[in-house]
């Protein structure tokens, strides 16, 4: 057992952390979600040169060999700096299906362009209906002549206005919440049939939801093995929960000290209100809070890593626990702040209404209390 | 001790639910129900139609347009408002600065402001926080000099709701800082918004809206008549004031509205799918919040009765600030649980009343859920934080 990073670890860790202290203060960040495209592209032409876009994929696809841990510190950190950059949805995401199912032409058509940055793409994995019931798809695909054709609606996809890859869940066989007869397609957003409407997240991401209307898709646009993509997909979400997860953590922990810091500058009655005991314990207890959390995410991360049975259930134990205790945390900072902390100007709103945003992101902590207590110890 | 409303009281629920049924405007109706921001008009209007009726004022005396409703009336009356979901009243004009002037103002006073806020011709906003005076309100820096027969009045003023539309403002002022305790320095002053050197900035918050405002004041020349009370006095009216502020705040009978809303519509199963009523994680916080919900009211109502044989509403009205608010914020994020992913986009442009019917996403106003919940956090901090309500408690209820 061993808590210690590596070599090229730390460093991915520091340059990250650099970027964000120099690069990507909280007013640049305002200006690329006030709708300052260039800024937003040059973002990230600059992930795409640096080379985090390529961390998660393996060499021989071009990439960096990437596994639990290095994901785990750069959403940590792109927490830390409130990143809108679509690295979860085009990397995490989208990536995530292409380079667990894509087959070699499909990898060159798509995979290569994404991890230059060239293309933008997005998973859409949620339904109107459906809540976070990832097997509940309502999107059928069905066979025509040499092309599928896909019918249904698809909700918050993540990226879903810019992304000119759509990869879409649909149904081939079964009924509409079986977890058999799900296959994945890539789906060029210009393809006829398909209607975005694109609009901004509460936490300052971009997402749409997208009609599909008897979209003709080709044979080699099927990602994976046909009726079996329900596997695929939950790898994907539960990397993309871990993901999330650890986003949030580096939110919790910045909203903490952030709440400290400035309870040591704000007087009211002749003192800092630091000084209270009232806050003194809640600020202990969003210390512990985000030492708790961050020992989980440890635990989550490194049996994820291992590839244990039970990976998957310590990732509903660490959203479960972000998406209680982290909303605590988060709140008592907004409170602690008081009126402050509810103004658009100041990050901490800002950090909120992310974590918030998180908690929902993937099931919230009711369903992954539940999938924790449902799974078995060795699943 | 008994639950039935009397054959009386039966009767005047009739009467309120009549009226309402007959004028309760429907382009209002529809603006609430769909999550509509109502238009400074609109609140207005609506605020009209109550005096007419007589029915605004409902907590003045009798002899200066109130209602001499029992507590019981009150009630009712703020049920049967909220059932049809009404426009909660623009609370400066009628609950806060009206009480001051009718308890404390000269007759001068009383004539020239009461009658205009009774018809709700003049809105009134508040100008007590500023940027370095927020729970620690005593420490205020806003200083009125007098010269002559008026005070000059310069400062900021901070937070002020709605002051954007505002005619008047009412404010506390330091008039002396040469006072055993600063509290002793502190003048209650009305001005009008119009006077030269006022001048308001707005302030977003969090969910992106303009609702509250920075308020600066310039050499701002206020007539010595507009002074309420007597000078340095002013500490002493605005904390009675605060406490009707927080009873107000409460809002219990708002929060049993949205939780019936919230319990009907998640009832309802969504495409063929569980209704999320049956989700036992779900309804347990469903019906906990209910019980919670529940006591409060009866603490409340228990509040109501006493004040109605005593005087104005002392220390324990923080408590139902405390835990009104917190009851407020619970129902908040059970919207944002129930909407699910729906509570994520943000189109707050869905809520301006030409936003096309297709362009919608969601089922209904699934997308206004996070704006309110967002927004909300408000109510923890603002009329005195819920902290310094418990400092309050701490002190001056139990002794400590
Ligand atoms: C949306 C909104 C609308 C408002 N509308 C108005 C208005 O119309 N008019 C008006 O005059 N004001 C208004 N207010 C101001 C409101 O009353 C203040 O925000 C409030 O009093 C808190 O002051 P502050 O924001 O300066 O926080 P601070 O006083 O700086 O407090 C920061 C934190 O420290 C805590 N704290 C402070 N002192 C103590 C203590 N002794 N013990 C324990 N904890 C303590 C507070 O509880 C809070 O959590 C509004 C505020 C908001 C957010």
């Amino acid at each position: 057992m061993d808590f210690s990073l590596n070599e090229e670890q730390s460093m991915l860790a520091d340059s990250i952390a650099r970027f964000i202290d120099t690069d990507y203060d909280f007013e640049t960040r305002q200006k690329i979600v006030a709708g300052d495209r260039s800024l937003s592209e040059n973002m990230w032409r600059t992930f795409a040169e640096l080379g985090w876009t390529a961390v998660p994929f393996s060499e021989e696809d071009g990439g960096l060999g990437g596994g639990p841990i290095e994901l785990m510190l750069m959403m940590e950190q792109f927490g830390r700096g409130l990143v809108v950059e679509p690295f979860l949805a085009n990397i995490v995401l989208a990536g995530g299906v292409l380079r667990r199912v894509a087959d070699s032409q499909q990898k060159a058509r798509w995979m290569g362009p994404l991890i230059e940055g060239e293309l933008q793409a997005a998973l859409a994995f949620a339904e109107p209906q459906a809540r976070f019931d990832l097997s509940d798809i309502a999107t059928t695909a069905v066979r025509e002549g040499d092309n599928y054709l896909l019918n249904g609606r698809k909700t918050m996809v993540l990226n879903g206005g810019a992304a000119s890859l759509l990869v879409v869940p649909a149904r081939t066989a079964g009924n509409q919440s079986e977890e058999s007869g799900i296959t994945l397609f890539a789906v060029p957003a210009e393809s006829s049939g398909v209607t975005v409407a694109a609009y901004p997240t509460v936490d300052s991401l971009q997402a749409a939801d997208i009609k599909l209307e008897n979209v003709a898709i080709a044979e080699d646009c099927v990602l994976g093995t046909v009726d079996e993509g329900y596997a695929t997909l939950c790898d994907v979400i539960n990397e993309a929960t871990l993901a999330v997860a650890a986003e949030a953590v580096g939110i919790m922990q910045t909203m903490h000290d952030k709440t400290v810091e400035y309870s040591k500058s704000r007087i009211q009655f002749g003192v800092p209100i630091g000084t209270f005991q009232a806050l003194q314990h809640r600020m202990v207890d969003t210390m512990t809070e985000c030492e708790q959390s961050r020992s989980l995410m440890y635990w989550c991360v490194m049996l994820n890593q291992a590839q244990d049975v039970s990976a998957r259930r310590t990732v509903s134990a660490l959203k479960y626990q972000v998406g209680t205790a982290g909303i605590k945390v988060a709140r008592e900072a907004v409170q602690i702040h008081g009126g402050m902390g509810v103004t658009w100007e100041l990050d901490i709103a800002h950090y909120f209404k992310r974590i918030t945003a998180i908690d929902l992101m993937f099931g919230n902590a009711d369903y992954h209390l539940d999938r924790f207590s449902d799974l078995p110890v060795n699943s | 001790m008994n639950i039935d409303l009397s054959k009386d009281e039966l009767a005047f629920q009739e009467e309120v639910r009549q009226f309402f049924a007959e004028h309760y405007p429907e382009d209002i109706r529809r603006k609430r129900n769909e999550g509509i921001t109502l238009s400074r008009d609109d609140m207005i209007r609506w605020q009209k139609l109550l005096n007419e009726r007589g029915w605004f004022a409902v907590n003045w005396p009798v002899e200066y347009g109130g209602t001499g409703w029992t507590p019981v009336q009150k009630y009712i009356f703020a049920n049967e408002m909220a059932a049809i979901n009404a426009p909660p009243l623009v609370a400066f004009g009628v609950k806060m600065v009206a009480p001051i002037i009718y308890t404390y103002g000269s007759e001068d006073q009383k004539q020239r402001f009461l009658p205009d806020i009774l018809a709700s011709n003049v809105w009134w906003c508040q100008g007590y926080s500023e940027p370095g005076s927020g729970s620690d309100l005593a420490s205020l820096k806003t200083r009125a000099d007098r010269n002559g027969d008026h005070y000059i009045v310069n400062g900021t003023k901070t937070w002020t709701t709605l002051g954007q539309h505002a005619d008047w403002i009412f404010c506390l002022v330091r008039t002396s800082s040469d006072v055993a305790r600063r509290q002793e320095g502190i003048s209650f002053l009305l001005i009008d918004m119009k006077t030269p050197g006022v001048s308001v900035r707005p302030i977003i918050t969090i969910e992106g809206d303009h609702e509250v405002n920075e308020v600066h004041f310039e050499d701002v020349r206020v007539p010595v008549e507009n002074l309420v009370g007597e000078e340095g006095k002013g500490w002493t009216y605005g904390k009675v004031l605060l406490q009707h502020e927080r009873t107000n705040i409460a809002g219990v009978a708002n929060s049993q509205y949205r939780l019936d809303r919230l319990k009907e519509k998640t009832a309802q199963a969504i495409h063929g799918g569980k209704p999320l009523l049956e989700d036992r994680n779900f309804v347990r916080k469903l019906s906990a919040l209910e019980i919670e919900l529940k006591a409060l009211e009866f603490t409340e109502l228990r509040t109501l009765a006493s004040v109605a044989v005593g005087a104005a509403p002392g220390p324990e009205s923080s408590l139902l600030k405390i835990r009104g608010t917190e009851v407020q914020q619970s129902l908040d994020a059970l919207m944002m649980e129930a909407a699910g992913y729906y509570a994520l986009p943000y189109i707050p442009a869905q809520y301006d009343l030409d936003f096309p019917d297709d362009n919608r996403i969601g089922f209904g106003t699934e997308t206004s859920t996070s704006l309110r919940y967002f927004n909300n956090r408000k109510a923890s901090i603002y009329g005195g934080s819920n902290e310094i309500q418990k400092n309050i408690i701490a002190k001056h209820v139990l002794g400590l």
